[in-house]
């Protein structure tokens, strides 16, 4: 093989390439803003200090104190943005889509709710307006009142004044009520007479008889597993494996084309009169699309890793890996394009599409966890998704060299197919 | 030095090339003339191996070429029909690749590219990019570039198309001297006035067959006549048979249109005379006299029966 040509192609490439500093700016430069974009946007926190708020309104219409510890309840909630408004006021924020949930307290609710407590009594009805389009919240904020009114209830039912006067009913209940055996009745007058003890304790001391309501049974201690201990999440690497990703692609996809605008300036005829092998003039375009791509990582990692402290946690030999066999992917890919398509402009409509697709379902865009089951299997014949994970992989996740090696076979295994399929279907006859 | 034996080649039902034979020797420049469509391209890109042929061979200093990287490519030079030049490079990069790809060091073609860019006048342009030169200077580092690795066949397909006069002219110029150096050149064209400028011998080519193969002398003696004599009659009410005008001696042709006579001679000088002296004698003035020489135009028009515009 002509070594010397095959450095003279790739360096006519890199050298037109360079030579266009616009595009060399935007090559590396959209890659880098779109992903600090994403990042932005899908990194969380591990600092709750400063997690949003899911914004919420309420108008509450009853006047005891379930309803009015309630609502102290849900504003002293730290996932919450809680303000008062009226009902027609929370249904226009709705609509609006400025708040995802609106709650609605009924006249009566503290007292049924108190009464639906202790008996199969009808319950109560808080009317929830919601946003179809943010479930998410929705659901964050249905657990959260669902906890809350539970203790409220609880607290005020075991030591509040409903409490004592739902007792002492019941105690008058129980004389008129000649439905119940003597035995029967003893034992519950006795329950009921113990509450009211419970009550009276209650009065006699600020420590004695203290009830703070039903609560959750449990607590959760949350830590994130990332690389180590002290590693945060850092969503960026994420943002930044796939927007770089998404960028090499696209600058495969401008290798195709240059193959197909090169034949239909005649360029490629006079290559191909040289003495050079067919295997030459491919493996020269196939080195410097991957070369391309690299520098297109590498700009994009050096700036994540300066501006939002993305680190390999992981292997680094595994990271060079993944990135060596996904910039030898997308060039492999770039001489597909040129392969099937027959005319520079009939090829990028097609190819752009092709492109979009790869990326969204491989996980560019919004992780494949986001995905529905069925289609994050799916996904896994995508070479972008084994690109983004392993890449991820190697820097928050703090994978071994073992981790990379999956991807770095599989994106070498399409790298040869896409390469395979461009040297079967490509049009070496020229009229 | 260059010899094209009973080359053939279908592109699915059509047949692009049929047999096609002819053979360019070094100093000459043999003109590969016909219309668009004709099979000059693919008759060239088979040459240079490009395209394989269906049928036939093409030999070069006697052997024909062994795949892709047999090094008998370097005795050939294309220059495409195309400006096959990388327009965001500066002529030096152009040529610095070109030369790198026939094997070339990086002193052997700076050598190389200073006395080609000399040759098509382009020294002072080295260092600009080939987007910044007019049609014609691109085409003349498009034979810059076919020229550096200094290959003894030429293949130029149809190389100033698109070009000035003044560029046109120059070109000629480069060729002319290429053939002064023992060059063998062949030379795809629709024009028939550079091949009848340039060139030693002209195949005509129409639908993929050689229609002729010959010397411009050659070509012109398989004309009816080789001079045209049009003349313009008045509109006088005297007829006359224009058979008795066939008869004279020289004359090889007659017809009248419209008051027009169109009388095909051998010789203008003996014959213009004697027609003339014929019409008189019939009562018909002349208003007007044309003497034009027949030119490939004609020759394909004869060969054909179309004319090498129309075609």
């Amino acid at each position: 093989m002509n070594v010397r040509a095959i450095v003279a192609l790739v360096r006519k490439d890199l050298r037109i390439f360079f030579g266009d500093r616009r595009a060399v700016l935007l090559s590396f430069a959209a890659p880098i803003v779109i992903a600090s974009f994403f990042g932005f946007l899908f990194s969380g926190s591990s600092d709750k200090a400063v997690a949003s708020r899911i914004p919420i309104e309420i108008a509450n219409h009853d006047s005891s104190a379930i309803s009015a510890n309630l609502v102290q309840a849900l504003t002293a909630d730290a996932s919450l943005a809680v303000t008062t408004a009226t009902d027609a006021a929370i249904k226009d924020a709705v609509r609006q889509g400025r708040i995802a949930v609106g709650i609605m307290i009924p006249p009566g609710f503290g007292e049924a709710a108190g009464r639906a407590f202790f008996s199969a009594q009808a319950k109560p009805t808080l009317d929830l307006l919601y946003d179809p389009s943010r479930g998410a919240e929705v659901g964050m904020v249905r657990g959260i009142l669902t906890g809350q009114v539970m203790q409220t209830v609880s607290q005020e039912m075991f030591s509040g004044q409903t409490g004592r006067t739902m007792i002492d009913q019941a105690i008058q209940r129980l004389d008129r009520d000649s439905g119940l055996s003597a035995a029967d009745r003893t034992s519950l007058r006795a329950l009921l007479e113990s509450a009211r003890h419970w009550y009276r304790r209650a009065d006699a001391g600020p420590s004695a008889g203290r009830v703070h309501g039903l609560s959750i049974p449990y607590t959760v201690a949350e830590r994130a597993i990332t690389a180590r201990r002290n590693v945060a999440y850092n969503g960026f690497a994420h943002a930044f494996a796939g927007m770089s990703t998404q960028f090499v692609l696209f600058a495969s996809l401008e290798v195709g084309l240059g193959i197909l605008l090169e034949r239909q300036r005649g360029l490629w005829k006079r290559l191909r009169s040289a003495p050079l092998s067919k295997s030459a003039l491919l493996a020269a375009r196939t080195a410097s699309g991957a070369l391309i791509a690299i520098m297109t990582y590498a700009v994009s990692f050096a700036f994540g890793m300066l501006v939002f402290h993305i680190r390999i946690e992981g292997s680094a030999v595994g990271f060079v890996a993944i990135i060596v066999s996904c910039s030898l992917m997308t060039a492999a890919f770039g001489l597909l394009i040129a392969a099937l398509g027959r005319t520079p402009q009939a090829a990028r409509g097609v190819s752009v599409f092709g492109l979009l697709l790869m990326v969204m379902l491989g996980g560019a865009w919004v992780p494949t966890f986001l995905f529905p089951p069925w289609l994050q299997t799916v996904t896994l014949i995508i070479p972008v998704r084994w690109a983004v994970d392993g890449l991820e992989a190697m820097t928050w996740r703090g994978l071994g060299f073992g981790s990379a090696v999956a991807p770095t076979l599989v994106l070498l295994g399409f790298a040869a197919l896409f390469g395979g399929l461009a040297i079967a279907r490509f049009r070496w006859e020229e009229d | 030095m260059l010899a094209v034996s009973h080359l053939s080649k279908a592109f699915g039902a059509q047949r692009a090339v049929d047999d096609v034979s002819f053979g360019v020797d070094r100093g000459r420049i043999v003109g590969l003339l016909g219309p668009n469509g004709a099979g000059k391209t693919t008759t060239v890109s088979m040459i240079a191996g490009l395209v394989r042929p269906d049928g036939g061979e093409v030999l070069i200093d006697g052997r024909a070429l062994a795949g892709d990287t047999d090094p008998l490519k370097r005795r050939l030079g294309l220059v495409p029909q195309d400006l096959a030049l990388y327009e965001e490079l500066s002529a030096a990069e152009n040529l610095h690749l070109f030369g790198a790809l026939y094997g070339m060091s990086r002193a052997e073609t700076a050598i190389a590219l200073t006395s080609a860019l000399a040759f098509v006048g382009l020294t002072e342009r080295a260092r600009d990019r080939v987007s910044t030169f007019s049609g014609g200077m691109k085409r003349r580092l498009n034979l810059a570039a076919g020229l550096l690795h200094d290959p003894p066949i030429l293949l130029l397909d149809e190389p100033t198309v698109g070009v000035d006069p003044q560029s046109r002219n120059a070109i000629f110029d480069n060729l002319e001297a290429l053939r002064r150096q023992g060059k063998a050149l062949l030379y795809t064209t629709h024009y028939m006035e550079e091949a009848e400028r340039l060139c030693d011998r002209i195949v005509i080519i129409d639908h993929g067959r050689v229609v002729a193969d010959d010397t411009l002398r050659g070509l012109y003696a398989r004309l009816p006549s080789t001079n045209r004599l049009t003349i313009e009659l008045d509109g006088g009410d005297r007829d006359f048979a224009v058979d008795d005008l066939r008869r004279l001696p020289g004359v090889r042709s007659a017809e009248l249109a419209r008051d027009v006579l169109t009388v095909g001679l051998d010789d203008v000088s003996a014959g213009a005379p004697a027609v003339l002296q014929w019409l008189s004698g019939t009562g018909r003035r002349c208003t007007h006299l044309a003497s034009e020489r027949g030119n490939l135009e004609t020759v394909f028009l004869a060969l054909t029966g179309r004319s090498l515009r129309d075609a």
